[in-house]
């Protein structure tokens, strides 16, 4: 058997995971000393890196027929495959193309760890969950690699315990995993009816009817709550942050992505062809998602818990994608749809390129000054050079400004809303320039969010002694940062390759593929028709440099080379102290007054002494988490009433027990009996 | 591509360059007429570029190198936008880059222009960077929405096939179209930092936002920043020149003559453009700054209106 044979690969991507599962029996040895953990790192980076070029060589081998191989572990009944289609390929080259940057960056990061026998044990069962999740080709293997995901990243989450927020938000994380497992195991168990064939080839010729609308529904909460889509976001900004910065990088940057595979495989494979209207609740929840996530995000100081909810914004702009992707097929507008679907796919690619990337800044920053609030940082540019580099070209790359690939992806979601037109229905043709005008405006309140964090954390004069004394961070990590930020200028000014390479996918997941664009001039993209619409990131690129080195040499020439260093201008006030700079809160505070008095039902309380008295002046300011208290504070309060109406059965007589047996006994047997 | 339309390009991405100080020279001038003062020549901002070009720059001490680089990157992504719009000819670098680019381009130099106010870390950066950036959060939208509402009517993004379509047969008066003008002028005021939403004569003003973000900056560096909000005002207006009134820009390999009847017209459409602007902001007072969001709200809704008027009116068609 020749080793491009597909079987041949899947056998290869099954033993990697293989491999990646016994990772943690070494590591719970490994941890204890440094070495050690730095060995298991490294496993993991070069496992990754193995994985994804075989998943890269199975996108792009032109096989038509990949078989899947059969592993004889799994349920009595029920057998068990592995294996690689288009689908699964395209997103195993994207999760583990991050997930061995981010371990490599991990060898460097990992070090710092206080408990590392908390981490390491369980940062390769992690990574071999999500890599089980796309291999599996039956709905029990992808139940189990589910299962084990949201587990070993629950454990890490958890691997700082002693912090109560912390074990607070594993809690969270906890019972919104176990409803999205379950509601994913009822969407399996619906999808494979009564015969109950649980491959997915088999799920794929039995097709029960009528079961599609409540698929599609089971895999929004269950997907959708993995992914981050609003209103089930709740636990994403609680989890993410609290694990340690790679595994951060790795649940924001990477498991999201498993998620959004997971809608993709029950909502475009496996259930069926979709009608038009189930494009209109992806669509509205998208819509939401995106715009609610950005305003979050802008409204938090906390470095990490920026980007956790910056996470949720950008899987609404994926799902944007999905939803027109849906909305198009179901009017037979194949063309359309495999834009929309592309240009959805291409945004899971960029953001676990530049999520993972600015994870992997904020943890190099939290390791060299111990502090996440940005009201405590300022002035990194100078003291941590590189890792501020490659922050900045994450912080452009996911504002979706060019020449980076952000952009790029947004791009294609736009060209696919301007063909949304030709849908024959009126309800997506209402809805789509609603979303069109969420999108941009999440798109610029993005760049806001970012020019925060970035100006905040590594701009301006260092706001406390902790900012004052940073070191730049390890080598490791500083290449690990600067790779994936060369990949995201990459990937931006060369998006024709990743198109390319997309084909198989959208011709899987909606029946057709884009023209081939990376043999075009000026290696533009070319969606539809030149005429129409197209970009070359390449052109645009050169074209800045040239511009901007035409005017560094006229500038050089010409100007005056006179340079002098002198204490800020700042209109004349003299040596101001840096608590005078504009704080995170107070660059946004104007949004917060536009967008935040709805939204967050945003109230300033300000406390002003009277003329004379010398107490201090205060500022308060409210801001209520609207989705919280509308549907989480309530069911909490439901949950709690109800347990505490239990509570007594636990102090009742011998006598009452028994009591309660005979009614329980005599109530299941009522039941059985008229169940005949 | 051929060299001929090289050629254009690059004596286009000359044009904008050398054109834009004159035409904020021409709007100081018409507005100082307005007010009855005589005004300094047109002239007057190349004297002040080359004044300042010579001068020692001064950089405050604890400036980073994105302060220092972060001028010419500005000025580099202003050009480079301003020079794929079609001002006398139209097919320049075809395919390069569409107009959602253009606006895209414009944002990357809000975002650098923004970061450098933050650089050193006084409260009237902040203060600039945090209003223009409240700002652009609606007028980015407001410009893409009109731009939809264009390129549905063309059935294109690119802006030449926009110009040839508005040229053609097909456009005609529309409802849809004039919101989408209105969105437009009131995006190119707030974006340019013009009265009522900015003033760009005034220092030391609480509402200054695009005075306040580049205060600390001097000498050359100043000069570029100058000069690429120069090319920002000439974009605009090249934009809305190009797509309302496209009449005499000459198409793509079309003779000599073509191209000098286009330079003349587009010289004309700017002067008469930059009058137009310049009679409206001695019209009006400057807003309070939390009444700006509301005046760009206005251009948002106008611009999704129309796009929502064409999406539903493709039906009938």
């Amino acid at each position: 058997m020749s080793l491009s044979s597909p079987c041949c690969l899947s056998q290869l991507a099954a033993s990697g995971v293989g491999v990646l599962l016994a990772l943690p029996v070494f590591g719970i040895f490994a941890a204890r000393r440094a070495p050690g953990s730095r060995l298991i790192y490294a496993a993991c980076a070069a496992v990754c890196a193995g994985l994804a070029g075989v998943a890269l060589i199975t996108l792009l081998a032109p096989a038509a027929r990949l078989e899947p191989v059969e592993i004889p572990i799994g349920l009595p009944l029920a057998r068990t495959f592995l294996g690689l289609d288009p689908l699964s390929a395209a997103f195993a080259v994207i999760i583990n193309l991050a997930a061995s940057i981010v371990s490599g960056y991990a060898i460097g990061y990992g070090a710092h760890a206080r408990e590392p026998q908390r981490i390491v044990p369980f940062y390769p069962a992690f990574i071999a969950g999500m890599n089980l999740v796309l291999l599996a080709q039956d709905a029990f293997s992808f139940l189990v690699g589910w299962e084990l995901m949201s587990l070993a990243s629950w454990a890490l989450v958890l691997s700082e315990h002693r912090s109560a927020e912390n074990r607070r938000a594993a809690l969270v994380y906890l019972i919104m995993a176990s409803g999205g497992a379950l509601t994913l195991l009822l969407a399996f168990g619906l999808l494979a009816g009564a015969q109950g064939g649980y491959s997915f080839e088999a799920i794929r010729r039995v097709s029960a009817p009528g079961v599609g609308p409540i698929v599609l529904l089971l895999a929004l909460v269950g997907a959708g709550s993995k992914a981050g889509l609003v209103p089930l976001h709740a636990w994403l900004p609680l989890a993410h942050p609290a694990a340690p910065s790679h595994v951060s990088a790795l649940m924001s940057g990477v498991m999201t992505k498993v998620a959004v595979y997971g809608f993709v495989r029950l909502v475009f494979d496996l259930a069926g062809p979709p009608a038009w209207w189930w494009s209109v609740p992806v669509l509205l929840i998208a819509g939401i998602t995106a715009l609610l996530g950005v305003l979050y995000a802008l409204m938090e100081h906390d470095l990490k818990r920026l980007l956790a909810y910056h996470t949720v914004e950008n899987i609404g702009i994926i799902f944007i994608g999905l939803g027109l992707a849906l909305a198009f097929e179901a009017s037979g507008l194949r063309a359309a749809a495999a834009l929309a679907f592309a240009a959805a796919i291409f945004h899971v690619f960029n953001h676990s390129l530049f999520k993972s990337l600015l994870f992997m800044g904020s943890g190099a920053v939290l390791n060299a000054t111990g502090e996440r609030d940005m009201e405590h940082l300022g002035g990194l540019i100078h003291r941590m050079p590189v890792t501020a580099v490659a922050f900045l070209a994450g912080c452009i790359a996911i504002s979706a400004l060019p020449p980076f690939n952000g952009f790029v992806s947004e791009w294609l979601t736009f060209q696919a809303i301007l063909l949304s037109p030709q849908l024959p229905q009126w309800v997506p043709r209402l809805l789509v320039p609603a979303i069109g005008a969420t999108l941009a405006c999440s798109a610029a309140l993005a760049a806001a969010c970012f020019v925060k964090a970035f100006g905040m954390t590594f701009l301006g004069r260092p706001r406390s002694k902790a900012a004052l004394g940073a070191a730049e961070t390890d080598r490791w990590s500083q290449i690990a940062m600067l790779a994936l930020a060369l990949l995201c200028l990459l990937a931006g000014i060369l998006p024709g390759f990743v198109l390319d390479s997309l084909g198989a996918v959208t011709q899987m997941a909606v029946g057709a593929r884009l023209a081939p664009q990376s043999a075009l001039a000026w290696l533009r993209i070319v969606p539809i028709d030149l005429h129409r619409s197209a970009y070359s990131g390449l052109l645009v690129f050169v074209m800045m440099v040239l511009a901007a080195a035409t005017t560094a040499f006229a500038v050089r020439r010409f100007a005056s080379h006179a340079l002098r260093r002198s204490p800020p201008w700042d209109c004349g006030f003299p040596d101001a102290s840096p608590a005078t700079q504009y704080t995170a809160g107070s660059f946004a505070q104007p949004i917060r007054r536009v967008f935040g008095s709805v939204v967050f039902r945003a109230r300033e309380h300000v406390t002003m002494p009277k003329p004379g008295d010398t107490a201090v002046a205060r500022l308060r300011v409210e801001l209520r988490d609207t989705v919280w208290d509308a549907l989480y504070a309530p069911i909490i309060r439901l949950v709690e009433a109800t347990a505490e109406r239990l509570n007594r059965m636990q102090f009742l007589t011998i006598r009452n027990y028994l009591t309660l047996v005979f009614a329980a006994l005599v109530t299941l047997l009522i039941i059985v009996g008229t169940w005949r | 591509m051929s060299y001929y339309d090289w050629l254009i390009q690059l004596a286009q991405t000359a044009l904008v360059l050398g054109l834009a100080p004159l035409l904020s020279g021409l709007t100081r001038k018409i507005r100082a007429r307005l007010l009855r003062r005589q005004g300094p020549s047109v002239l007057q901002p190349y004297r002040d570029l080359l004044k300042l070009i010579r001068k020692e720059a001064v950089v405050a001490e604890n400036a980073s190198w994105l302060f220092r680089a972060a001028p010419y990157l500005i000025f580099a992504t202003t050009w480079v936008a301003a020079a794929l719009v079609p001002t006398f000819a139209t097919g320049l670098a075809p395919g390069a880059a569409d107009i959602i680019v253009i606006v895209a381009l414009l944002g990357t130099a809000r975002f650098l222009l923004a970061l450098a106010g933050l650089d050193v870390g006084t409260s009237f950066g902040g203060i600039g960077a945090s209003r223009e950036m409240l700002f652009a959060s609606l007028a980015e939208p407001a410009m893409l929405m009109a731009v939809f509402t264009l390129s549905l009517f063309a059935g294109s993004t690119q802006l030449s096939s926009i110009s040839a379509y508005m040229l053609g047969p097909g456009a005609g008066v529309n409802i849809s179209l004039a919101l989408a003008l209105v969105a437009l002028i009131i995006v190119s005021i707030g974006e340019n930092a013009r009265i009522p939403v900015d003033n760009p004569a005034t220092h030391l003003e609480l509402t200054m936002v695009h005075e306040a973000m580049i205060l600390e900056y001097s000498g050359r560096h100043l000069a570029v920043i100058e000069a690429a909000a120069a090319v920002k005002l000439l974009l605009y207006l090249s934009l809305i020149a190009c797509v309302f009134t496209p009449w005499g820009t000459a198409v793509a390999g079309a003779g000599v003559l073509a191209y000098a009847v286009g330079v003349i017209a587009y010289a004309i459409k700017l002067a008469a453009l930059a009058f137009l602007l310049v009679v409206f902001e001695t019209a009006i007072a400057k807003m309070r700054v939390f009444r700006v969001p509301e005046f760009l709200g206005i251009a948002l809704m106008l611009g999704l209106l129309g796009t929502i008027l064409l999406f539903v009116s493709r039906v009938s068609r």
